[in-house]
């Protein structure tokens, strides 16, 4: 526990840790010092000066190095000449706050003053309007008129392209360095910086590309102006027209949470997705999300979505109803079958999946296929249920094994970075080529392409003698089956035999392709069964176009995009995307989360245990799901692992540090604000009990996996190619080796 | 993108020393020398001299056009041969450098902050060069020329427009920087 | 080797600091040895501890030279023990407008600093000296290298130091023209490589300086004291100036006199006046305006207080400060707004735009005599100018802000007659002496019209 320390501020007493900064103590009672370069996730820097306050400290006799009392035996405090900044000054024991005295109220007005006088009056079309912190202060603390001549002001650049993804205003830039050093201190991608100096002073890039990092859209979350805005959002809507609806990102293991932003468009009269936000979760991502998460979510409203079923008639594929559909697709499966299922789908659509292929003997696997040859062993020594990324630094090591955890894990690559670069955990990296992971490594190990369970076999692994905690992040990166589930068990039994199984923040982290990969494979693991040649009718359920698939003579589609695959299908049956419905996923560190129904449905599109019900229906199963809720109530009856949650647990919400959103007026609008649950992580099996190590079998290394492409951010897919912004960023070449 | 190797084929002995001078780890500090051997290089900080810079020192490019927008010896656009600062701050300004600033722009018929047509001379107005008790004062590439007269100067220019092509100029106008 | 660059004004017997004026080439290793030259390093090497050398210095009563006038020795003894390495930097920015001493000490007797940076790494137990000069000290920078390339082959510098076993090298950095590296966070991220922009205090630099190392940083003229202190002793040293000033101290002077230049002189000994009669009383003998006594950075003083004495507390005493002691003479043919304006003009170009009120304040107070020197100018205006510069002041990052209220405030202070006199003779934009340097700066336009809506005006002059 850390030392606390005590002070008043505006006569409040506050009781905070060492090293909090005054401005922080204040926010903690409820007091808003104002800030616009201060960032509780960046290093302050003290720049823009709007936190001036009055301190004083208690007065030390120089002789005795004690405190002066006066007469009342009060302590006499001593205040500078000058005021002081909140947003830098660490509190100490004694000290007294003034934040409302008329001499801080003035220099607020007079700083704010001098920003607004070279900042331009166009918040009517800024995008920033109504969610600005420069507009929310202003109100608070700002002079009603400025004194300046209005020919006198600066003028600058406007709508300067720092990439294709962001565009930056010079006029309405404050200068804050807050893009500039987020790209520095938490991308590390210092792609932003300032150019010239005094008034001249300008947000520049000169990189190549320009200003195109994977998190760059994060900084037009906390520019507390409208200096930078996003391509996608620019001009797009006005913030008070917009809905927010908590949901999660679907496209890697992480889990972030995301807030949704929709409107009613009165062109294509429906709801549309307007942006994508991170939503704080600081367990999870904080309050930061990664470019592809930020704008992939155009599919949800393509061209080419699912309104209704499809069926093969003369070689072509025309509408039908459900009726007919579902009587279709039941007949079907009446003879020998097939599911395939991918790992986007909610936990709740898989569960109804696993039993109903269970009820009727179909074969059932999991999609991508690899993941699930280990997923068992991840789950079983995963990192505790009350693992916390921020607790993971000097004494700990993190070892990083055949994964490439920025393109495969964004916001765990900023996570696990803090971790070593400002906490100072020890990072070892092993992988047979280089990664962005390799700058912050201690030690580095290579080998060939698909040796990494071989390599690891030959470890030793005394490297974790004597570490606090051991976190292991690894991937499968150009391995088959069987070479990754011995990687996986070899790392386990490091973990194991070196009594690190079961503690809080040690374990095994798998870059898993999706962010229900975990969970697709807990509802599916008892009812797996592998498909063969008798296959008759195959099911496909959202299962990406390059996954292989069984030859069958009828062939069942269920997804939200007429994709390649359900061209050639004989039946297609359109799903609700995950941003028109509700439902759980389990991210890759089994945390379980909620997602929330943000659009109306589309079309006759059904959420997909909807249309597993309906065709179990025909099979005279018993099912009345009427809500995913319920569905869920049954997986916790039905999977041990699960027995533990429930939506009201996943959905419960505890204040966060630093507090974001809500009434919040500098560090971000109010889709910061986590209304939908922080989610819970079920237990490991370590925890439960103490495991035995794995008898591990390490093949010839095949390299039948070879062929597939590392897992880069911004591969191909059919998700990706529907969002125009993205498009040109899709990597067309896979990586040598 | 195209690498750039000019510095690194053509002042390698002097990247040497320049780089020892700080310690390994911290060798973003050789950015400023760096950048004036690139400046001698390519005539003034190209795109191509702040990437050749930034590859030498493992930087983002970003972060070397950042360090020469701040200082305003480092050009980010092509100038003169000679680059003439004139001083006309307050103490030189005491003793007649703005009228003497209108005698250079006449003789040169540019104004402060242009270059000739002809691209051998640029003219800027500086701050304080540390030199009042001499005023007026001006550097010609980085080398002062104290006590101006408005004749002194005009027989500088003339001498240096006239130098046939050798490339040295009276006064030891040549930059050579060794390794400062 | 560059020019020497010199004013040989014989104000002492013989001088403590500017001994070019009394030994012809002393600049040259062998004149200097022949002038006790690296005894002092010779002795502190043979006879002294570190620690002698830090309590001669605090005793000598040493305060720093660059302009805030720390004690040194006391500066010294905040390294904190056993952090290691540790660093010597030398302040060589010199750019105040108006000083141009450190100027003449590395041009005329660069092995006195050369001394002076060996006897500090001594003292503070440094193996590394980096010494930062001003980018346009290109020529006094290849004078200093040629001194201290001299001093390496000579043994003074280098591995093993005169056997002593201690190891030092020293370093030449050069700036590239801002201002503000010469405070001494902006000049430490400066020599690291980052922007020259001034750092967080605490930590200070003798606790984390350069590369996060406890670190000396010391201006060329403080250090060029320490050779003859450590020689001689402190009681020799404080037989000069006073005793809360003690030692002599080099006087810039420049402006409106007849013999500006360089003068060395005890401290608190002499006056203002006495300081410009010796640099020849003012051009044609016209009376005294006013005095800047450190550059563009101190409050003016009227002709009233001429007769200050030169030093830090009587100065301070007089309302302004001595800061670097460049002292800038203005007679009464200066027009004092005109005058203003230089000086807030070079405060906008050297903002390094880190803070808002001194990014902010000093372009609208530039713009604001913009409008009164180009004959826009209204009695408003000068009441605003005053507000900017409290809007301003104890607000700013560093000091730099903090300076460029002074020549806003003070003038107006003592001057206020005269403002009002010259808006009220230059109504409607009418034509004056300012045309050319105004059209020049892109404030008017060749009709006299105020330019308005700067596009994207930049502040360093960039090409
Ligand atoms: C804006 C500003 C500019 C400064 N410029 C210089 C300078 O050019 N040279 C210098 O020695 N000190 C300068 N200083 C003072 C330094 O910050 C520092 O106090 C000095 O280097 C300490 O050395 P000293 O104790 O030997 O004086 C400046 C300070 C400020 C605030
Ligand atoms: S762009 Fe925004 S975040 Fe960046 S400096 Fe300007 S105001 Fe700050
Ligand atoms: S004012 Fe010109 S050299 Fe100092």
């Amino acid at each position: 526990m850390a030392e606390l320390v005590n002070l008043t501020i505006d006569g409040i007493s506050v009781r905070v840790p060492k090293g909090t900064l005054v401005v922080d103590a204040a926010k903690s009672v409820g007091i808003d010092i104002p800030v616009f370069c201060y960032h509780p996730k960046l290093k302050p820097v003290g720049m823009c000066r709007m936190c001036l306050v009055d301190i004083g400290t208690p007065k030390i006799d120089p002789a005795t190095r004690q405190v002066v009392r006066d007469e009342k035996g009060q302590p006499v405090i001593v205040f500078g000449p000058k005021l002081t900044t909140a947003c830098t000054t660490p509190v100490s024991e004694g000290m007294v706050v003034r934040t409302a005295t008329e001499q801080v109220r003035a220099a607020r007005e007079d700083v704010l003053e001098f920003l607004l006088a070279s900042h331009p009056l166009d918040c009517p079309i800024c995008d920033k309007g109504g969610e600005c912190p420069l507009q929310n202060l202003t109100m608070a603390h700002g002079p009603t008129v400025s004194r300046f001549d209005y020919d006198l002001k600066f003028h600058n650049d406007k709508h300067v392209p720092l990439g294709d993804l962001i565009f930056l205003d010079r006029e309405r830039c404050i200068q804050c360095g807050r893009c500039v050093r987020f790209q520095s201190e938490i991308a590390d991608d210092p792609v932003l910086q300032f150019h010239d100096r005094g008034r001249g002073m300008e947000i520049v890039t000169f990189s190549d590309p320009p200003f195109d990092s994977y998190f760059g859209g994060n900084t037009t979350d906390i520019c507390p102006v409208g200096a930078l805005t996003t391509a996608d959002f620019r001009f797009k809507a006005r913030p008070w027209e917009l809905k927010t609806t908590p949901s999660l990102c679907t496209h890697c293991a992480v889990g972030c949470n995301l807030a949704l932003n929709t409107r009613l468009e009165t062109k294509t009269g429906g709801y549309e997705i307007k942006r994508v936000m991170p939503r704080q979760n600081e367990q999870v991502n904080e309050i930061w999300i990664c470019d592809k998460g930020r704008y992939v979510h155009h599919f949800t409203r393509a061209e080419d979505r699912l309104h209704y079923p499809l069926i093969r008639q003369d070689g072509k594929l025309v509408e039908t109803t459900w009726e007919q559909a579902l009587r279709i697709a039941a007949d079907r499966l009446e003879r020998p079958s097939a599911i395939l299922v991918g790992d986007r789908i909610a936990n709740e659509d898989a569960f109804l999946i696993a039993q109903f292929a269970k009820a009727i003997g179909a074969a059932l696997e999991q999609r991508p296929a690899l993941p699930a040859h280990y997923a068992d062993v991840a789950r079983a020594v995963g990192i505790g249920s009350d693992a916390d990324f921020k607790q993971l630094g000097a004494g700990d090591v993190i070892l990083v094994v055949n994964g490439d955890v920025e393109e495969e894990a964004p916001v765990w690559f900023l996570r696990l970075r803090q971790a070593v670069v400002d906490r100072g955990a020890k990072l070892i990296v092993a992988h047979h080529r280089s990664t962005k992971m390799h700058r912050y490594a201690a030690a580095i190990h290579r080998y060939e392409v698909g040796q990494a369970a071989k390599w690891a076999a030959s470890q030793r692994a005394d490297w974790l003698q004597g570490a606090r905690n051991v976190l292991i992040v690894f991937g499968d990166e150009h391995l088959d089956g069987s070479s990754a589930r011995a990687l996986a068990q070899t790392l386990a039994n490091w973990l194991i035999l070196g009594g690190f199984a079961g503690k809080p923040n040690s374990g095994l982290l798998p870059l898993y392709p999706h962010a229900n990969t975990q969970g697709v494979f807990d509802m599916l693991e008892h009812a797996t069964r592998p498909a063969n040649e008798t296959t008759d009718t195959l099911w496909l359920v959202g299962v990406g176009a390059d996954e292989p698939a069984p030859r069958a003579n009828f062939i069942i589609v269920q997804d939200i995009l007429l994709t390649e695959r359900a061209k050639r299908a004989d039946l297609v049956l359109p799903a609700l995307s995950f941003a028109e419905r509700e439902g759980t996923f389990t991210s890759g560190d089994r945390r379980v989360q909620r997602f929330y129904r943000a659009l109306p449905p589309l079309g006759e599109a059904k959420p997909d245990w909807w249309i597993v019900q309906e065709i179990a229906r025909r099979f005279e199963l018993p099912w009345r799901y009427e809500a995913p809720a319920q569905i869920f109530a049954a997986i916790a009856q039905q999977v041990p692992r699960y027995a533990e949650l429930s939506y009201e647990r996943i959905s419960r919400v505890e204040p966060q540090w630093p507090p974001m959103g809500r009434e919040d007026l500098y560090y971000g609008g109010t889709v910061y604000d986590n209304t939908g649950g922080l989610g819970a992580r079920y237990a490991a099996d370590a925890e439960r009990s103490a495991l035995s190590p794995y008898d591990v079998h390490v093949p010839e290394p095949t390299l039948a996996g070879l062929e597939r492409t590392p897992r880069l951010l911004y591969r191909d897919g059919e998700l990706i190619r529907r969002s125009a912004v993205l498009r040109a960023h899709i990597v067309a070449e896979p990586l040598t080796a | 993108m195209e690498a750039h190797h000019l510095l690194r084929e053509k002042r390698t002995s002097e990247i040497e020393a320049i780089l020892a001078k700080y310690p390994p780890e911290r060798k973003r500090s050789a950015i400023m020398p760096l950048l004036y051997l690139a400046q001698e290089e390519y005539g003034y900080c190209s795109p191509e001299a702040m990437r050749e810079v930034a590859e030498i020192l493992d930087l983002d490019p970003t972060e070397v056009k950042s360090i020469v927008g701040f200082y305003t010896m480092f050009f980010e656009h092509p100038v003169g041969k000679y680059v003439i600062d004139v001083c006309d701050d307050l103490p030189c300004a005491l003793r007649g450098a703005d009228q003497f600033v209108s005698h250079c722009e006449r003789k040169l018929g540019i104004r402060a902050g242009q270059t000739t047509p002809d691209g051998k001379f640029t003219l800027r107005t500086v701050m304080c060069i540390a030199a009042c008790d001499r005023a007026p004062v001006i550097q010609v590439n980085r080398v002062y020329h104290y006590d101006m007269t408005e004749e002194a100067f005009d027989r500088l220019v003339d001498a240096l427009a006239n130098e046939n092509g050798t490339g040295e100029a009276p006064n030891e106008q040549k930059q050579g920087l060794d390794v400062l | 080797m560059g020019g020497y660059y010199g004013s040989k004004n014989k104000t002492m017997e013989q001088h403590v600091l500017l001994r070019d004026v009394d030994v012809p080439n002393i600049r040259e290793i062998d004149v200097y040895l022949a002038h006790d030259g690296y005894a002092a390093w010779r002795k502190a090497l043979t006879t002294m501890k570190p620690d002698d050398v830090i309590a001669v210095v605090k005793d000598s009563g040493l305060r720093g030279r660059g302009g805030a006038g720390f004690p040194t020795g006391v500066k010294w003894g905040f390294i904190p023990k056993d952090v290691f390495p540790r660093y010597v930097v030398v302040n060589g920015d010199e750019s105040e407008a108006g000083t141009f001493k450190d100027h003449q000490i590395i041009d005329g007797n660069p092995h006195q600093l050369i001394e002076g940076i060996l006897l500090t790494c001594y003292a503070v137990q440094a193996n590394v000296a980096y010494v930062y000069l001003r980018g346009e000290f290109y020529e006094p920078a290849k004078t200093l290298q040629r001194a201290i390339d001299e001093a390496y082959a000579r043994g003074f510098v280098g591995k093993n130091v005169l056997g002593s076993g201690f190891d030092v090298d020293i370093h030449i950095h050069l700036g590239a023209g801002a201002y503000i590296c010469g405070e001494e966070t902006a000049l430490l991220s400066s020599l690291e490589g980052q922007l020259g922009q001034p750092r967080l205090r605490p930590p200070f630099p003798a606790v984390q300086g350069l590369y996060a190392k406890p670190t000396v940083i010391n201006n060329v003229e403080t250090l060029a004291n320490v050779p003859p202190i450590v020689l001689h002793g402190a009681q020799w040293y404080r037989q000069f100036g006073t005793e809360k000033s003690p030692g002599t101290k080099i006087f810039c002077v420049s402006g409106r006199v007849k013999r500006p230049g360089n003068y060395e002189l005890p401290l608190g000994k002499y006056t203002i006046r006495e300081l410009i009669e010796m640099a020849g009383g003012t051009i044609d003998n016209r009376p005294v305006k006013g005095v800047l006594p450190a550059g563009s950075s101190a409050p003016i003083l009227p002709a009233s207080a001429l007769d200050t004495k030169l030093d830090y507390e009587s100065l301070q005493a007089a309302g302004s400060i001595l800061g670097s002691a460049s002292f800038v003479i203005l007679d009464d043919t200066v027009n004092i707004v005109w005058a203003a304006r230089k000086m807030v003009r070079f405060f906008k170009h050297e903002s390094c735009g880190k803070c808002t009120p001194c990014r902010e304040g000093t372009y609208w107070g530039l713009r604001l005599y913009d409008k009164i020197l180009s004959g826009h100018g209204t009695r408003e205006d000068i009441d605003m100018i005053a507000e900017v510069a409290s809007q301003m002041s104890g607000k700013c990052f560093c000091l730099l802000g903090e300076f460029a209220t002074s020549p806003m405030l003070s003038t107006i202070k003592h001057f206020r007659e005269e403002y009002e006199a010259f808006i009220a003779a230059h109504q409607g934009g009418r034509r004056n002496g300012y045309d050319d340097e105004l059209i020049r700066e892109g404030v008017i336009d060749e009709a006299g019209n105020l330019i308005v809506g700067h596009v994207g005006q930049k502040t360093a002059h960039h090409l």
